[in-house]
C-alpha cells in the first residue's frame, strides 16, 4: 500500500471528524433516536415524577446496563485476540449464586438488613472472578484456543448453575435486591451507576497506566510486544478474569432486575450480543485496536434497536434477524479482502488513512 | 562431480527484473539451468534469491525480462500452473500436510480410483515406487509428521518427480539437517540428476555447495555477478562475489573512541548454546566497546543474540551482565537489566506497524517501568520528537502510524525505542539491510557516538565492510559456532578465510 | 468374489496407524457400558442401545456434518438453530400450507445447504471467522423460525405420523426410520471422509491450508462446500427431529451445537482440525447419550450432572489433545 503522505493534522477538518473512531457509531446511535423520535412523538420526553427520571432514553440505559458491562469485558478480550464466548453462562451462574445466597443467608439471619445482599454480591463476584480466571488459565497456561476454552465454561456453566438451584428458578423475596436493578439514586437508576463507575473506572486505568498500551501492542503485533519486553501471560490473564467479573456484574444486575434467577434462560445468546456490541463500536475483531466508549454505544445501538422493534409493533423475533444482518455486515465491512476488493471496483475511492 | 558434455537448457531466464515499492528486488538477472547439472543459487539476504524463486514458481510475476523452459515462453501466474509446467519447488518448510499420510502426500489432488473411489491400494503401492526412486523405504501409512524433516523433505521431493517435473528448486533444503542427512540428501539429488532432471540447490552453505554443484550463479545487491564452474571457483573468491564492496565511505575507524583496554565487562557468556541452534559460545563486550559478530547467513549470529537477551531458552552456558549471574526468562527481565535488542526482522518482531511513532519509541521504556507508572503524554512526545530528530527518522509526525514510513525509517524507529531505554548492551541484528545508503550511515554514525559515550554494542553484520569500519573486536561464526575472535584492525581477508573456512577443508 | 476383495480393501485402507484415536472413544463407550452394565439392572438390553440411537439420531446426523467443518479447522455453531428451523419450516408448510411433507422436506433440506454455502462463502471469500460468522447465523436462523411461528406447530399428517412409527427390527432390538437414516449417513461420511478427493481435501486443509493450496487442492470450493455440507445435515437432522417429535419449534435443540461439538471432540476429531474421524463421532454421540441414560437410570442424579459431565469430559479431551498437539512437532519442524 502506498503510504498517505500528507499529514492527518493538515486534512480538511470534515475528514478528521469523520475518521474519529467513535463518528460512525455515533452517528447510528443518533440516527436510530432520532427516527424513533420522528415516528413516535414523545419518544424523546423525559418527565420528572415521584423525584425520579422517567423516559424511553433512561429505559434504554437501564436495560442496556447487562449488556454494557458484558461488553466492556469482551472488548478486552478481544483486543488481545481472544474470546470469551462463556460470558452467558457465567452470566447466568453468578445470577444463581447470587440469588441462592441471598436466600441462603436470608433463612439463617433473618431481619438482618443488608447482610445477604452484600453475602450475595461477595459470592456472586467472587464465583465469576473464578470463572474468569479459569478461562484465562486454560488460555495462558494451557496454551487452549480460547474458543475452546471457553467453550467448556459455555457448557458446564449452566449445568454447575442448574445444580444449585435445584432445576427451579429461585425466586428472591428480599426488597434490597431489587434495589440494584430498578431502585433509583439521585433521581437515575442505580444499573447507571454501575455502569459509569466500571467505565469511568476502566478509562482511567487504561489511560493512566500503561495497560492499554500493552494492550494494543499484545493485539497487533505479540510477537514485536514480547521482544519489547511486554509481559504479555499477566495481561491477557488479567482480561479474561475481568471479563468473568463483568458478566458476573451483569449477572447480579439481571437476576436483580426479575427478583428471581433462571439458570437456563439467563443469558441466552449474550455471547452474540456482546460481539456485536463490540464490532459496532469499532474495535477489531481481530484484536489490537479496541474502543471501551465505541462497545459501550454499540451495546446502547443494540438495546435502542430492541427497543425501536418494540415500540414499531413489529415482531420481537425480528429482533435476532436484525443483529444478525448487523453482524454480517459489520465483518464484511471490517474485512481486509473486501475492502480491497471494492477498491479494485472503485478505483477513485482514496482509502489511504486509518483511523 | 561431471557435468555432460553439452548440457541442454532447460530452463533459461535473461533480464529479469522486479521492482518492489521503490526498491529495486531483481535488476537484469540471467539464470540457465541445464538438463542432468546441479546449479547452485548463492547470495546474502537481500540479494534476490528469494524474488527470483518466486518468479520461477509463479508466486509473483516479473517486470521484465523473460523465462523459457525447454524454448518455450512460460510466464506462470501460480504455483500450480508452475508446477504444471514441471516447474517443481521443494521449499525449506516442507511444504506439504503433516498431519496426512506420506503416501497422500505424494498423491494428494491425484489420486488412483476404483469405481469412482480412491483406490489406497494403488496410492500406497505407487507412492512406495516413488520413494524408491529417491532410496526411500519407509511405511508410507504413517503420518508425514511423524517422520523428521530430512524425511519430510524426500517425500516432497518425490512428490515433485511424481508430477514429472523438469525443473526441481530445492531452496534452503539443508538448513534443518545434521551432517548424515545432508550427505543422504546429496545422494538422491546426484541421483535426479544422472536422470536427466536440472536442479537448482539455493543454500548459503559453502562446503555443501562445493559438495554438490556443478555450476554457481552469485546474485548480489538484485544483479547476477556472475555464474561459474564449481570447479574453477575457489572459495575465497566465491565469498568475495557474494558479499563484495559497497560504495566507497571513509575508511578506518575514529580511533578517539577506541574503549580502554580495562573497561569493565558489561556482559559475558561462557559456553551459551541451544541444541540444533548454537554451539557451546563463549562470548564478553566491554563497555564503550563495538564488537562485531561475522558471518553469513545461518551461522548463528541471531540465534546468540537471541539467547544473549532471553528470547530463546539455553540449554546449555552461563550468562554474566556486569559480573553477576542472570537468568533470563522473558525479554522483559533482558529490558530490567539494561539489554537493548533489534531484531534482525524487523517487521515481524520489531515495528508494531498499527502503533504510532510516538508509542512504538516509548514501548521498551514503558516495559522497564512497569504497568504502574506511565510517563505523561507531554513526556512521551518530548522522548519520541528528540529521538526522531537526533536519528533522523522521516516522519510527517510522530503520531504517524509506523507502518506508513519506508524500511530505513522504521528501522530507526526500532533502534530509537531501544536507546529510549539508554541501554547498557544494545544487540543490533543486521541493522541496515535492506534500507537506503543515507538511513545506512545515519544508523552507522549513531553507532559509533553511542559507543563513545560508554554502550556497549553487539553488532551483527553480513556486510564485512561496515563491520570492519565500526568494531572494535570481531568475532566470527560459521555454522552455528564462533570459529575466531579477530582485533578491529584487521583485514577483509582474514575475516573471509574464517568466515570461508581453511583452503583444505572442502569437504 | 469381487465384493470380498472390495471390502477387504475397503478395511485394508481404513486400516492406518490412527487407529488410536478410533479406540479412544470406543474404549471409553465399551467400558462406560460395561460399568453400568454391573450398577444398573437392565442396562445391558438390545433395546436400551437402540434407543440410544433413536433418541440421538438428530444429534448424530448433525454430528457428522460438524466433523467435516471442524476437519478443516473451521467451527459452525448455526446446527442447533438450523435444526429448529427445518422443524417449524416443515410443521408450518405441513400443516399450515398444505403441503406433502415429502416436498416441504426438500425444501428444508435446500434451505439448510443454502444456509450452509453462502456462509461458506463469506467464510472463504472475505477470510472471515467461522466461529462469528456461524454465531450469526445461528441467530438469523433462530430469528427465522420464531417469525415463522412464535408457538409450537403440531405435526398430525398421516404421512409423518406413519413413518414416525415405523419400526424396523435389528439384531435384538428395533430402531426408528430417524435411527436407520443416522446410520446411513455415518455410513456415507465415513466413505465420503476417506475414500473421495473432497475428503481428503478436507484433511489436508485441516493440516495446512497453504500447503493445501499450494499443492493445488481446492481449498477455495471445498470450504464452501463443507459448509454446506453442515448445512445439510443440519436441515436432514431436523427433518428426523420433527419426526421424532412431531412438531416444528423454534425453541427446538436449544443449545444443540454444543452437545455436538463436545460429541465431536470426544469422538478424536482435533478442534484445531486434521486429525479425526466420522466413526469417532458415532462414538461420541453414543457416550452422550450414555452419559444420559447412565444418570436416568441412576435416578438419584439430577439430569443437570449432563451438562457438568460434558463440560468435563471435554476439557479432558481438550487437555489430552494439546498433550498430543505438543508432543508432535518434536519430531522435524514445519
Amino acid at each position: 500500500m502506498v503510504p498517505v503522505s500528507t499529514s492527518f493534522a493538515t486534512q480538511p477538518w470534515l475528514r478528521r471528524f469523520v475518521a474519529q473512531p467513535l463518528f460512525w457509531p455515533l452517528l447510528t446511535l443518533a440516527l436510530l433516536l432520532l427516527g424513533n423520535g420522528v415516528f413516535n412523538p414523545g419518544f424523546l420526553a423525559l418527565h420528572w415524577r415521584d423525584g425520579h427520571l422517567y423516559g424511553n432514553l433512561i429505559d434504554i440505559g437501564n436495560r442496556a446496563a447487562p449488556l454494557i458491562l458484558v461488553s466492556l469485558g469482551m472488548t478486552l478480550v478481544i483486543a488481545v485476540r481472544g474470546l470469551d464466548i462463556s460470558v452467558g453462562a457465567v452470566l447466568a451462574l453468578t445470577a444463581t449464586v447470587a440469588a441462592w445466597t441471598l436466600t441462603q443467608v436470608q433463612a439463617a439471619h433473618a431481619g438482618s438488613n443488608l447482610l445477604p445482599l452484600a453475602w450475595a454480591i461477595v459470592a456472586a463476584l467472587t464465583v465469576a472472578a473464578l470463572c474468569g480466571l479459569w478461562n484465562g488459565l486454560l488460555v495462558v497456561k494451557v496454551g487452549m484456543q480460547p474458543i475452546v476454552a471457553t467453550l467448556i465454561l459455555m457448557v458446564a456453566g449452566r449445568g454447575v448453575a442448574q445444580l444449585i438451584s435445584g432445576g427451579q428458578i429461585i425466586t428472591v423475596y428480599y426488597a434490597p435486591y431489587g434495589f440494584l436493578a430498578n431502585g433509583f439514586l439521585l433521581g437515575l437508576p442505580f444499573p447507571l451507576y454501575v455502569v459509569a463507575t466500571v467505565f469511568v473506572g476502566l478509562q482511567w486505568l487504561i489511560r493512566h497506566s500503561a495497560l492499554g498500551l500493552f494492550t494494543s501492542a499484545i493485539g497487533h503485533n505479540p510477537i514485536a510486544a514480547k521482544v519489547a519486553g511486554v509481559r504479555a501471560g499477566a495481561i491477557i490473564l488479567a482480561t479474561y478474569l475481568f471479563c468473568g467479573l463483568s458478566a458476573g456484574m451483569a449477572g447480579v444486575l439481571v437476576s436483580a432486575n426479575v427478583d428471581s434467577a433462571d439458570a437456563n434462560n439467563a443469558g441466552q445468546l449474550f455471547e452474540l450480543d456482546a460481539i456485536l456490541a463490540v464490532s459496532i463500536g469499532g474495535s477489531l475483531l481481530s484484536g489490537g485496536r479496541f474502543s471501551l466508549a465505541g462497545s459501550l454505544i454499540g451495546a446502547l445501538i443494540l438495546q435502542t434497536m430492541t427497543s425501536t422493534i418494540y415500540a414499531v409493533g413489529l415482531p420481537p423475533q425480528l429482533n435476532l434477524v436484525v443483529k444478525a444482518v448487523l453482524v454480517f455486515v459489520v465483518m464484511v465491512l471490517q474485512s481486509a479482502d473486501f475492502r480491497s476488493q471494492v477498491r479494485a471496483w472503485l478505483p477513485w475511492v482514496r482509502k489511504g488513512e486509518q483511523t | 562431480m561431471s557435468a555432460p558434455a553439452s548440457p541442454s537448457v532447460v530452463l533459461h531466464a535473461t533480464g529479469v527484473g522486479k521492482r518492489f515499492a521503490g526498491s529495486v528486488a531483481l535488476d537484469g538477472v540471467e539464470l540457465c539451468l541445464r538438463a542432468g547439472e546441479i546449479h547452485a543459487l548463492m547470495g546474502q539476504n537481500g540479494a534476490g534469491k528469494s524474488t527470483l524463486i518466486k518468479l520461477l514458481t509463479g508466486v509473483i510475476s516479473a517486470d521484465s525480462g523473460q523465462v523459457s523452459l525447454d524454448g518455450r515462453l512460460v510466464a506462470p501466474t501460480t504455483p500450480v500452473q508452475a508446477q504444471a509446467l514441471g516447474i517443481s519447488t521443494v521449499y525449506q518448510e516442507v511444504n506439504l500436510c503433516p498431519n496426512l499420510s506420506v503416501a497422500e502426500n505424494i498423491f494428494a489432488g491425484r489420486y488412483p480410483r476404483r469405481f469412482g473411489f480412491i483406490d489406497w491400494r494403488a496410492v500406497r503401492r505407487g507412492s512406495r515406487d516413488v520413494l524408491a526412486a529417491v532410496g526411500l523405504d519407509i511405511n508410507v501409512d504413517r503420518p508425514l509428521a511423524t517422520y523428521s524433516v530430512a524425511i519430510q523433505q524426500m517425500v516432497a521431493i518425490a512428490r515433485a518427480i511424481g508430477v514429472s517435473a523438469r525443473v526441481l528448486i530445492l531452496d534452503e533444503p539443508t538448513s534443518s539437517l545434521d551432517e548424515g542427512e545432508v550427505q543422504e540428501l546429496f545422494k538422491v539429488m546426484r541421483r535426479l540428476r544422472e536422470q536427466g532432471l536440472a536442479i537448482m540447490f539455493v543454500t548459503h552453505f559453502l562446503d555443501q555447495v562445493y559438495a554438490v554443484s556443478d555450476r554457481i550463479t552469485v546474485l548480489r545487491n538484485g544483479r547476477r555477478v556472475g555464474e561459474y564452474l564449481a570447479d574453477e571457483l575457489p572459495q575465497p573468491a566465491l565469498v568475495s562475489a557474494m558479499v563484495g564492496r559497497e560504495v566507497a565511505l571513509a575508511e578506518g575507524r575514529d580511533s578517539e573512541h577506541r574503549p580502554a583496554a580495562n573497561a569493565p565487562v558489561v556482559l559475558s557468556a561462557h559456553g551459551l548454546g541451544r541444541r540444533g541452534k548454537l554451539h557451546a559460545t563463549d562470548i564478553q563486550v566491554r563497555r564503550g566497546e563495538v564488537l562485531g559478530l561475522a558471518g553469513l547467513l545461518g551461522s548463528g549470529r541471531t540465534e546468540l543474540a537471541r539467547l544473549l537477551f532471553g528470547l530463546d531458552r539455553s540449554g546449555e552456558g552461563r550468562l554474566d551482565i556486569q559480573g553477576e549471574a542472570a537468568d533470563l526468562h522473558h525479554p522483559a527481565d533482558a529490558v530490567a537489566q539494561g539489554l537493548a535488542l533489534c531484531p534482525e526482522e524487523r517487521k515481524t518482531e520489531g515495528i508494531i506497524a498499527e502503533l504510532s511513532v510516538r508509542e512504538n519509541v516509548v514501548l521498551a521504556l514503558q516495559t522497564r517501568m512497569g504497568w504502574r507508572r506511565t510517563l505523561s503524554r507531554t513526556q512521551q512526545e518530548a522522548l519520541a520528537t528528540k529521538l526522531v530528530k537526533a536519528l533522523g527518522v522521516k516522519t510527517a509526525s510522530i503520531e504517524t502510524l509506523a507502518g506508513q514510513l519506508s524500511g530505513g525509517n522504521q528501522q530507526k524507529v526500532v533502534l530509537a525505542r531501544w536507546l529510549a531505554t539508554e541501554p547498557r548492551l544494545l544487540i543490533l541484528d543486521e541493522p541496515t539491510r535492506g534500507i537506503d545508503i543515507a538511513a545506512k550511515q545515519d544508523i552507522m554514525a549513531e553507532v559509533v557516538r553511542l559507543a563513545g559515550q560508554g554502550m556497549a554494542v553487539l553488532f551483527i553484520s553480513a556486510e564485512i565492510e561496515e563491520v570492519l569500519r565500526l568494531c572494535d573486536r570481531i568475532a566470527v561464526l560459521r555454522e552455528r559456532r564462533k570459529v575466531g575472535e579477530l582485533p578491529g584492525g584487521c583485514s577483509e581477508q582474514e575475516i573471509l578465510a574464517l568466515i570461508a573456512g581453511d583452503a583444505g577443508e572442502v569437504a | 468374489m469381487n465384493a470380498a476383495r472390495s471390502i477387504a480393501a475397503f478395511i485394508g485402507g481404513a486400516r492406518e496407524a490412527r487407529h488410536l484415536a478410533l479406540a479412544v472413544p470406543l474404549g471409553l463407550f465399551v467400558a462406560m457400558a460395561l460399568v453400568g452394565g454391573v450398577f444398573y439392572d437392565g442396562l445391558l438390553a438390545p433395546q436400551v442401545f437402540a434407543n440410544l440411537l433413536i433418541d440421538n439420531a438428530f444429534l448424530l446426523i448433525t454430528a457428522v456434518g460438524l466433523t467435516f467443518v471442524i476437519l478443516t479447522g473451521g467451527i459452525d455453531l448455526s446446527v442447533g438453530a438450523v435444526i429448529a428451523l427445518s422443524t417449524v419450516l416443515q410443521a408450518a408448510l405441513i400443516q399450515r400450507h398444505g403441503w406433502h411433507p415429502l416436498a416441504a422436506i426438500s425444501v428444508v433440506l435446500l434451505l439448510g445447504t443454502g444456509l450452509g454455502a453462502c456462509m461458506g462463502l463469506l467464510i472463504q471469500r472475505y477470510t472471515l471467522q467461522p466461529f462469528v460468522v456461524t454465531l450469526a447465523g445461528m441467530f438469523l436462523a433462530r430469528g427465522l423460525a420464531t417469525l415463522i411461528s412464535v408457538d409450537s406447530i403440531g405435526i398430525d399428517h398421516p404421512f409423518m405420523a406413519a413413518v414416525a412409527s415405523i419400526r424396523i427390527p435389528l439384531l435384538g432390538a428395533s430402531l426408528s426410520v430417524g435411527a436407520l437414516v443416522a446410520l446411513v449417513v455415518v455410513a456415507a461420511g465415513v466413505l465420503l471422509a476417506g475414500f473421495t478427493s473432497f475428503g481428503r481435501a478436507v484433511y489436508a486443509i485441516g493440516g495446512n491450508p497453504q500447503s493445501a493450496s499450494l499443492m493445488g487442492l481446492p481449498v477455495a470450493s471445498t470450504v464452501i462446500r463443507v459448509y454446506a455440507l453442515s448445512g445439510f445435515c443440519s436441515a436432514l437432522a431436523g427433518v428426523v427431529y420433527a419426526l421424532y417429535m412431531l412438531s416444528g419449534y423454534s425453541q427446538h435443540a436449544l443449545g444443540l451445537e454444543l452437545d455436538a461439538i463436545a460429541a465431536v471432540v470426544i469422538g478424536g476429531t482435533l478442534l484445531t482440525g486434521g486429525r479425526g474421524h466420522v466413526a469417532g463421532t458415532l462414538f461420541g454421540v453414543l457416550i452422550l447419550g450414555l452419559i444420559q441414560t447412565l444418570i436416568a437410570f441412576d435416578g438419584r442424579l439430577s439430569s443437570w450432572w449432563t451438562r457438568i459431565a460434558i463440560g468435563l469430559l471435554l476439557l479432558m479431551f481438550c487437555l489430552l489433545q494439546r498433550l498430543l498437539v505438543r508432543r508432535a512437532p518434536e519430531q522435524g519442524e514445519s
